[in-house]
């Protein structure tokens, strides 16, 4: 089965949702595709359950949902994109079976995922990823009365807290590994962004009764088969904290595999985009965190830009703003980069392939992401690379040059159909 | 003071699903890989052996795969939990 659209809108964040809407509205027809059950992204996860309209932030969601119907888009959850069989051609796969999608234009709005970093324990049940054990609360999870130590890295930390907090949670702690004198740095720019100042203080307030440490890290998670303690270095010294969850992500990282397998050009690892949000590929543009870790007003104004720009109409008015969000970017990549003492973390025995089991120690000599993929499996499993390609990325300077189809697991169905007649 | 979007229909307030054979009851609208972490239960084996439990919780770490109603390697951070659902873990 081949639909031909007019405009293919990947990712249904809020990136994705504000191009939808402006393309609309300069009168497109619409289809955004997201494996997800519901539109959100990661911000808005879960609006299906009873707690969501209490989010920080559901506002914007709402009136977007409002747009969405009213433009009447056509949003399909979980459909997730495989390959590209054809030019200008996406095969996807639902729950139904596999399909293919030719486009007129497309947007890219894949968003980012939680960049995971190696240390002894970090396989265990119960250590999660910042944002993950902050999705799985979203998707139902209860943490009422649960022992939860947050970690790792980024503005998404406290945000993380506060949200586990307010669904009853006990914070054991919040340790950031950037230094203070960054994090000052940082929030002295934050001057120009005073929605952002009220959003930290938000957060804050919520999480009051957990103290909030800089220059502090996960050091190793221990448990027989469940996390039962970890340890974590606060400054000089080293201290066990009994938990039941860890919450641990170093900052985020763009999710590039769709850009990279149709030939998006990368940059600073992240997609290279123009004024327009345009690729250096004709009739493709991105937005939202693709283009560079900025958060949700980045991401709607870019989604804007992206459907203005292939729609054939100026966005001009908004490249001033765009530009500023962008700034803001780059300074949360500066402030958040992983410490070198983190990579000393894991152990030759830690695994850093969580797919194939490979331990560091089976890496140490291997000098390229190829070779330790053709040598060790490192890479090869079901989240190819996902997990421990920006691991590796960050212990050894690989780097990911190619990405190959399949992009997920899928049916051999799906990757047996034949491509499209043109 | 609701904010949902009226579009959406009111779901039903509990679902009862099996994990290996054990009934589970949960909110309507939690995941499925929600459900698996609050029963204690761990998702999979790893291919050395550690029992292995959700990471990513947003499609990407592939840690969360079970037998969803006999399918094989479903990621169930992406999954709603419905009635009747026979989850298998391994």
């Amino acid at each position: 089965m081949t639909d031909r659209l007019d405009l293919l809108i990947v990712g249904a964040g809020p990136a994705g949702m504000a191009a939808a809407v402006a393309a609309s509205a300069a009168g497109r027809r619409v289809t955004i595709l997201d494996d997800n059950p519901a539109p959100g992204g990661q911000i808005w996860r879960g609006f299906s359950t009873a707690a969501a309209g209490t989010y920080p932030g559901a506002k914007p969601l709402v009136a977007l949902h409002r747009s969405l119907r009213d433009h009447t888009v056509d949003i399909r959850s979980r459909t997730r994109v495989i390959s590209t069989p054809a030019p200008r051609t996406l095969r996807v796969q639902d729950d139904g079976g596999a399909a293919d999608y030719s486009y007129q234009d497309l947007i890219l709005a894949t968003g980012a995922r939680e960049r995971f970093l190696p240390f002894p324990g970090w396989t265990l049940p119960g250590v999660l990823g910042a944002g993950g054990l902050q999705a799985l609360v979203k998707s139902g999870l209860s943490v009422r009365d649960k022992r939860v130590v947050v970690a790792g890295s980024g503005p998404l930390l406290p945000a993380v807290a506060a949200t586990l907090a307010r669904h009853g949670a006990r914070i054991q702690g919040i340790f950031e590994q950037a230094p203070l004198d960054r994090l000052a740095r940082f929030a002295f720019t934050l001057a120009a962004h005073p929605g952002k100042i009220l959003e930290g203080l938000r957060y804050r307030v919520t999480t009051l009764s957990a103290p909030y440490r800089t220059s502090s890290w996960i050091v190793s998670a221990h448990g027989a088969e469940h996390l039962e303690s970890v340890d974590v270095c606060i400054g000089d010294t080293s201290r066990r904290l009994a938990c039941d969850y860890l919450a641990c992500g170093f900052h985020l990282v763009p999710n590039l595999e769709l850009p990279l397998l149709l030939g998006c050009t990368i940059s600073d690892n992240c997609v290279a985009v123009d004024a327009n949000q345009q690729s250096s590929l004709p009739h493709v543009y991105c937005a939202g965190e693709v283009t560079g870790i900025g958060g949700l007003e980045k991401a709607l104004c870019e989604g804007e830009i992206a459907a203005l720009s292939s729609a054939g109409k100026s966005a001009a008015h908004l490249f001033e703003r765009r530009d500023r969000l962008a700034r803001f970017a780059r300074r949360l990549d500066v402030t958040f980069a992983p410490r070198r003492e983190l990579a000393q973390l894991a152990t030759p025995d830690t695994l850093v392939c969580r797919c194939e089991d490979v331990p560091r120690g089976a890496l140490e000599t291997c000098h390229s992401w190829r070779e330790a993929k053709l040598h060790t499996r490192c890479g090869m499993g079901p989240c190819q690379g996902r997990v421990c390609g920006p691991a590796t990325n960050f212990l050894f300077g690989w780097q990911q040059e190619s990405v190959r189809p399949p992009l997920a697991p899928a049916r051999v169905a799906t990757l047996a159909a034949p491509p499209p007649s043109q | 003071m609701a904010t949902e979007p009226t579009s959406h229909p009111a779901p039903a307030a509990v679902v009862t699903v099996r994990i290996n054979g054990r009934p589970l009851s949960a909110p309507a609208g939690a995941s499925v890989a929600a459900v698996i972490l609050q029963s204690g239960i761990p998702f999979r084996t790893s291919v050395s052996g550690e029992p292995r439990s959700a990471l990513c919780g947003m499609g990407i770490c592939e840690e969360c795969r079970a037998t969803v109603d006999g399918v094989p390697h479903t990621r169930t951070c992406q999954l709603l939990a419905a009635d009747g659902m026979d989850i298998r873990t391994a």
